[in-house]
């Protein structure tokens, strides 16, 4: 299945987004080797040289890494997958009470609905 | 990045018809270019003269640094907008024709694409459907290593699953490098996979942009840039 993504937002983040939860979620575990870009593309449908800016992108984070001829991995470094993790949920957790503020529902209230 | 194709000053007239006027454009190499307009804007015009099979009367084409001939068109891989083959071929036959003709064609590769999606050597092209058939096309087109790939329409008659196989076949055997030109009316499904969109209108470029500049500077998809300018 082609990635679900907005065509209206740019691709390359949407591909940063969605390869970060797939390390936090364990999709891709620390240091597994990730499909080749040309894959990646392949599987998202999506142009190769904004997959392969999406991936050069992760590598300048951290969360993956390149071995000259052997492709790229995902780090090892659980410590910055934690951060990645909580960050990912920060921003979940604030684009719910906005989308819950645009109902008229207040924080507090929010919470108890929780 | 090195140009790989430079189109300067392209005009062309059918009779006293205007079907291209001034169109000036250029494709770096490892690109992939949409070209979008309403019927009769000139992207088969346009594509028949980059592929060499129009008289370039004035203006100038250069793929690769030479002018359309015979040395571009070992490079450029063309799909025409209606099917290549007819009648009571096989897929083999296919296989061997394309093997004669072209020195860059890759047997295996396109042996694998068909295995893969169930087409057999031996199927009939004529008793295909016609789905199967733009699926058989463009496989064969995209086992060349060619440079430049060249599709007129490349899902004009088939469903949304196939249309992303198509998709998937293009993106998967381009060969590393290259740059491919589609033109289609399927701008929502084709936008992804693309780096860059040309607009057509009565024979004139009216628009030429990086789309995920388009989508970063205004948050507009292709499609509601195409609407705005053709509505």
């Amino acid at each position: 299945m082609p990635w679900n993504l907005d065509s209206d937002r740019p691709i390359f983040m949407q591909i940063v987004e969605r390869m970060e939860s797939d390390i936090v979620s364990g999709k891709y575990a620390p240091g597994e080797k990730i499909p080749s870009v040309r894959e990646l593309a392949v599987e998202a449908a999506v142009n190769p040289n904004t997959m392969q800016k999406a991936c050069a992108e992760l590598e300048r984070i951290g969360l993956v890494y390149s071995q000259r001829t052997n492709g790229r991995f995902v780090t090892e470094d659980r410590k910055l997958i934690d951060r990645t993790r909580k960050e990912l949920a920060k921003s979940t957790a604030k684009e719910f009470l906005k989308k819950m503020k645009e109902l008229g529902i207040d924080r507090d209230e929010a919470i108890e609905l929780l | 990045m090195t140009m790989l194709l430079e189109c300067k000053d392209l005009n062309h007239k059918y009779g006293k018809k205007t079907a291209l006027e001034d169109i000036s454009f250029c494709v770096e190499s490892g690109k992939i270019i949409g070209i979008f307009g309403p019927n009769g804007c000139g992207k088969t015009t346009l594509i028949k003269k980059i592929v060499g099979l129009l008289q370039n009367e004035n203006g100038s084409i250069l793929i690769d640094g030479e002018p359309v001939g015979e040395k571009t068109k070992a490079m450029v891989s063309y799909s025409p907008d209606r099917p290549a083959f007819k009648g009571d071929r096989k897929v083999s036959d296919l296989l061997d024709f394309y093997e004669l003709m072209y020195d860059d064609f890759d047997r295996v590769s396109a042996e694998s694409a068909f295995a893969e999606l169930g087409i057999k050597t031996d199927d009939h092209i004529g008793k295909m459907s016609k789905g199967t058939g733009e699926k058989v096309q463009i496989i064969l087109v995209m086992s060349r290593k060619a440079k430049l790939y060249v599709l007129d329409e490349p899902f004009s008659g088939i469903d949304p699953v196939a249309r992303e196989t198509v998709i998937k076949i293009m993106l998967k055997n381009m060969s590393e490098d290259a740059s491919l030109i589609l033109s289609t009316h399927h701008i929502q499904e084709t936008e992804q996979i693309l780096d860059e969109a040309i607009f057509l209108k009565d024979g004139k470029l009216i628009f030429h942009k990086s789309v995920e500049e388009l989508r970063e500077e205004s948050s507009h998809s292709l499609n509601e840039a195409y609407l705005e300018v053709f509505r």
